[in-house]
């Protein structure tokens, strides 16, 4: 339990619309170990990108964290003082976000946004932080580091911008990296090459990274566990090998039937009729239940507590039995 | 970069020519230039003589070509009203309206930028509110409006500080200045908040929605996820990309300031090259009318090229070519 | 069945108008509902001015100079006649705002209809045409755009008044305003319906048009038109301002509307001349009309734009 860095429990978050409030996160809980790398999925509004925002306290108006808590190495940090958690984030935690195009300051050189983020974090010298800077660049593959540093961030390729925002969010080598959809933004061939990166900066520094896509192919290329997210609940989190091979919850089956693989040759991919609920019309069961083939009379009334299922936890009532039988 | 600026230029000239076209045609066909000039008891004789030395015989291609580089060495002919070249008529008024633009210019954009600033941070404060209500205002009352109430309040009722005119004047070199004097100031007051306050509203609105968007785009999420001080975020990232757009339009404005100065000088009597516009207008004194038009033109053009490179100089992407 | 039909139609519609977003945000916003009924205030009165007004101000023979220059009603001197008091000429001030209003509001309307339909043919056309048209028009727009609206007004105005002069003038001072006033204001209705027009025009619908033998203009119009009605509509309201205001200020200036029936720029620029003997009531309650006027006008095109615009919120 001492190799624990974050601890997320019942985390949900709000968001109030006119329609009433809309449950974006809806008790998810997981922990991460130090070093190890979680894989966040889900399609695009399951709430992977909100809970990666809520870890670092960046969830905006009309948002809010409702319930639940966050440890990061053993100290609560949802409900810190705005500049607390101001001098955690960026120092303790690392963000990369998806679209290196808009991710950097157009007007400011690399140089000024690594040097500005070092000092914020460091009580160095400019010289020292600017050398520091280098040595990042040079870390995350960027060839003539000590050249390209004075570039604008239009003068580099898109591959190249998310190299340097990953640098950017190593400044104050950071105990966490939360890698928000890092590679959809990039060009198939540059994908894995940053995927490469991220692990290559998470095993040399410790780092644990919580690396939230949709795309399983990068999960299984980088994660070491993966929690699956449908409609702001958790569905599943287990070891990636368990969960692709074994998957548990009709959900994660079905997403991992949807996966293209060349073993699998002639079989065709499957599909998952119908599409996520709206999160303000969410069913009053498992979110999944109208979707779900093997839904039962309970599924729809009642939503699942998460079982512990061989090496995964999964919120499913067909566990019960299931379990029960095995 | 210099092939951009070349360009510009060039457009410019273009914009130029089009507009002293205009004004060639109105001073040559809004009423008979000869008959503006003489009176009623001039043979025909001494005003054909007339017409064949102020070239209005040659062909009118000729006649434009004259115009306009006579008017590119600062001749704009006589005024049919005073009898008096129009650039030295243009000459003495013109610093009279140049200090009223710059004043009001400055404090337009002094109030406007913070407030634009402190609206976009802060939206829920009672100081927003009461700036946006201003705002609001001072978009909706016009001008000359503004002017009357500033008159009334100070004016009439407090008896602070003048009404009409530009108070006492020193000349140097050929340039007079209210700026110099205490009665030179007080009378720039009203007239300055007058002219400015609906730039200030401009300015205002443009800071606070390019801020808010700027503070909704990614590099600013970026910028608070790397724990960056809300200071530096907000005065640093924030503020510098607000600024590329409001560069543009407020340098923009600074053209309209001078235009709009028709309208304050005439509420303050205010001895300006607008009062001398407006009052050739009810005159139809067209020469007037025409220079002041080419004047105004190659302001606009002068601003909007010297916008153009401002932006140059402050946004990277374009001074620089992608690698 | 077909009368149930359209009566079930005509419920839709409205059921769709209570539940959209548009009906909401102006439910919400209880400054907006005060905007609409200032606004829908001063309209009737305008438009019912002959009716509600107490005295005609355009009856030269009802005009007595002992009614001159009477201060509103609650003062000690004023006579109840004249709620508001009298002008310089023994006009009744409410009347002749109310007259007033009138005619700052039919200049504002028709010059921002002017501009409207003439903005909206030259983007068609421009956007349609491509080429070099397109060029010459935007070229133009461009060039104008760079120039405050007063600025062009005042000098058609100006320019078309010198060549009428005299007599003609006060016949011709209406259409002079509306001319000046919409050829100021077009630019923005033909990029907004120009941009609309270059994404609709290499839609396949367009092909199809002309292999049927349709006139591929008048299929555009039909569908570049429903697009573009709520940006325009948002322009129209936010130029209704602007075209109150730029008339009102010609008008101050003494280039618009002339004093035998005063717009409210020409009553606010009669009473300036007495506002040192301390005769108030005619430029204030003139011009407190049209600040009003104008602010409710506003504000209900900011909250047109941003309904239509969540994004922008």
């Amino acid at each position: 339990m001492s190799d624990t860095l974050l601890g997320v429990k019942d985390l949900v978050v709000e968001f109030s619309t006119r329609r009433g409030i809309l449950t974006a996160v809806d008790k998810v809980s997981f922990d991460l170990e130090r070093g190890e790398v979680l894989g966040l999925v889900g399609e695009s509004g399951a709430g992977k990108s909100i809970t990666g925002s809520a870890i670092v306290g960046l969830i905006d108006p009309p948002g809010r964290i409702a319930a639940g808590t966050v440890h990061l190495a053993g100290q609560r940090i949802d409900n810190l003082p705005s500049e607390k958690m101001r001098r955690i984030r960026g120092d303790k935690i690392g963000m990369v976000f998806q679209d290196p195009l808009t991710s950097l300051n157009p007007l400011y050189t690399v140089a000024k946004q690594l040097v500005q983020t070092i000092l914020t974090h460091k009580d160095i010298s400019k010289k020292q932080a600017r050398d520091r800077a280098i040595e990042l660049l040079d870390k995350v593959g960027i060839p003539a580091a000590d050249l390209r540093i004075d570039d604008y961030p239009h003068q580099f390729s898109g591959g190249m911008r998310q190299r340097v925002v990953i640098a950017l969010a190593l400044c104050a080598d950071p105990e966490l990296i939360i890698a928000d959809e890092p590679t959809t933004a990039l060009d198939v061939s540059v994908q894995s090459q940053i995927v490469g990166v991220l692990k290559k900066m998470c095993s040399e520094h410790g780092a644990s990274v919580i690396l939230i896509t949709h795309d399983m192919g990068v999960i299984a290329e980088a994660a070491d566990r993966v929690a699956v997210l449908y409609s702001g609940r958790m569905a599943e989190i287990g070891p990636v090998r368990d969960v692709i091979k074994h998957p548990q919850h009709p959900y994660t089956k079905g997403l991992m039937g949807s996966i293209p693989t060349i073993t699998q040759e002639g079989d065709r991919l499957t599909q998952i009729p119908g599409s996520m609920p709206r999160l303000t019309d969410r069913p009053p069961g498992c979110a999944f239940a109208p979707r779900c083939e093997m839904a039962m009379d309970v599924c729809r009334q009642n939503h699942p507590e998460e079982k512990d299922v061989g090496t995964a936890r999964v919120a499913c009532h067909l566990m019960r039995k299931e379990g029960a039988v095995a | 970069m210099l092939a951009f600026i070349i360009k510009r230029f060039v457009q410019s000239i273009v914009v130029m020519l089009v507009v002293g076209l205009i004004a060639f045609v109105m001073f040559r066909f809004v009423g008979d230039p000869v008959d503006q000039m003489v009176g009623l008891e001039t043979s025909i004789e001494d005003r054909e003589r007339l017409r064949e030395t102020l070239g209005l015989n040659a062909p009118l291609p000729m006649q434009y070509w004259n115009f306009i580089s006579s008017a590119a060495m600062g001749d704009f002919g006589t005024s049919y009203q005073f009898k008096r070249p129009v650039a030295d008529m243009l000459g003495d008024r013109l610093p009279a309206t140049l200090e009223l633009a710059l004043v009001s210019a400055i404090f337009a954009l002094c109030a406007g930028i913070p407030m634009g600033v402190f609206t976009a941070l802060y939206k829920d404060s009672v100081l927003t509110k009461l700036f946006q209500a201003i705002s609001l205002v001072g978009i909706s009352l016009p001008t000359f409006l503004i002017g009357i109430l500033l008159i009334y309040v100070f004016s009439v009722q407090l008896q602070k500080l003048p009404s009409f005119g530009r108070g006492e004047v020193v000349d140097i070199a050929g340039w007079s200045t209210g700026l110099l004097t205490v009665s030179g100031l007080k009378a720039l007051i009203l007239p300055a908040i007058t002219l400015g306050l609906f730039q200030m509203t401009l300015i205002m609105r443009l800071v606070r929605s390019e801020m808010m968007e700027i503070l909704r785009s990614d590099f600013i999420k970026f910028a608070r996820a790397r724990g960056l001080t809300p200071r530096a975020v907000h005065f640093g990232h924030a503020l510098k990309n607000t600024m590329i757009p409001v560069i543009t339009i407020t340098g923009l404005q600074l053209g309209s300031i001078i235009a709009f100065a028709i309208i304050t000088e005439t509420v303050f009597q205010w001895p300006g090259i607008g009062l001398m516009f407006l009052q050739a207008v009810q005159d139809v004194d067209v020469p007037i009318m025409a220079a002041y038009l080419l004047m105004i033109a190659f302001l606009f053009v002068f601003i909007n090229l010297i916008v153009d490179i401002l932006y140059v100089v402050v946004d990277p992407r374009i001074r620089i070519e992608k690698a | 069945m077909s009368m149930n039909k359209e009566t079930d139609e005509k419920m839709s519609v409205i059921a769709r108008v209570l539940d959209s977003d548009i009906w909401y945000s102006f439910t919400r916003s209880k400054v907006t509902m005060v905007a609409a009924l200032v606004t829908f205030l001063i309209f009737a009165s305008a438009l019912f001015a002959p009716i509600i007004s107490p005295h005609d101000p355009f009856d030269l023979a009802s005009l007595s100079l002992m009614d001159s220059l009477l201060p509103p009603a609650w003062n000690a001197e004023g006579d109840p006649n004249y709620l508001l008091g009298t002008d310089d000429q023994g006009r009744d001030v409410l009347s002749t705002i109310l007259y007033g209003s009138r005619i700052s509001l039919a200049v504002g309307l028709v010059s921002v209809a002017f501009a409207a339909v003439l903005g909206i043919t030259l983007g068609l056309v421009a956007g349609y045409m491509g080429g070099r048209v397109d060029a010459i028009i935007m070229r133009v727009a461009d060039v104008q755009l760079s120039f405050p609206a007063i600025l062009i007004a005042l000098l058609i105005d100006g320019t078309v008044n010198a060549l009428v002069g005299g007599m003609d003038r006060e016949r011709s001072a209406f259409t002079v305003l509306v001319i000046s006033i919409g050829l100021s204001f077009w630019v923005q209705y033909a990029r907004t319906v120009r941009s609309s027009t270059l994404v609709e025009r290499n839609k396949e619908y367009v092909q199809a048009a002309r292999l049927i033998g349709l006139h591929p203009f008048l299929i555009m119009l039909r569908h570049v038109l429903p697009n573009v009605m709520g940006p325009v509509l948002v322009i129209a309201t936010i130029n209704l301002a602007l075209a109150v205001i730029t008339e009102a200020t010609l008008s101050f200036l003494g280039v618009g509307i002339p004093g035998t029936q005063p717009s409210l720029g020409t009553m606010i620029r009669t009473g300036n001349d007495f506002l040192f003997s301390g005769e108030w009531w005619i430029t204030f309650f003139p011009g407190a009309m049209l600040a009003a006027l104008v602010l409710a006008v506003n504000l209900l095109g900011d909250w047109l734009r941003d309904a239509l615009n969540p994004k922008l919120r």
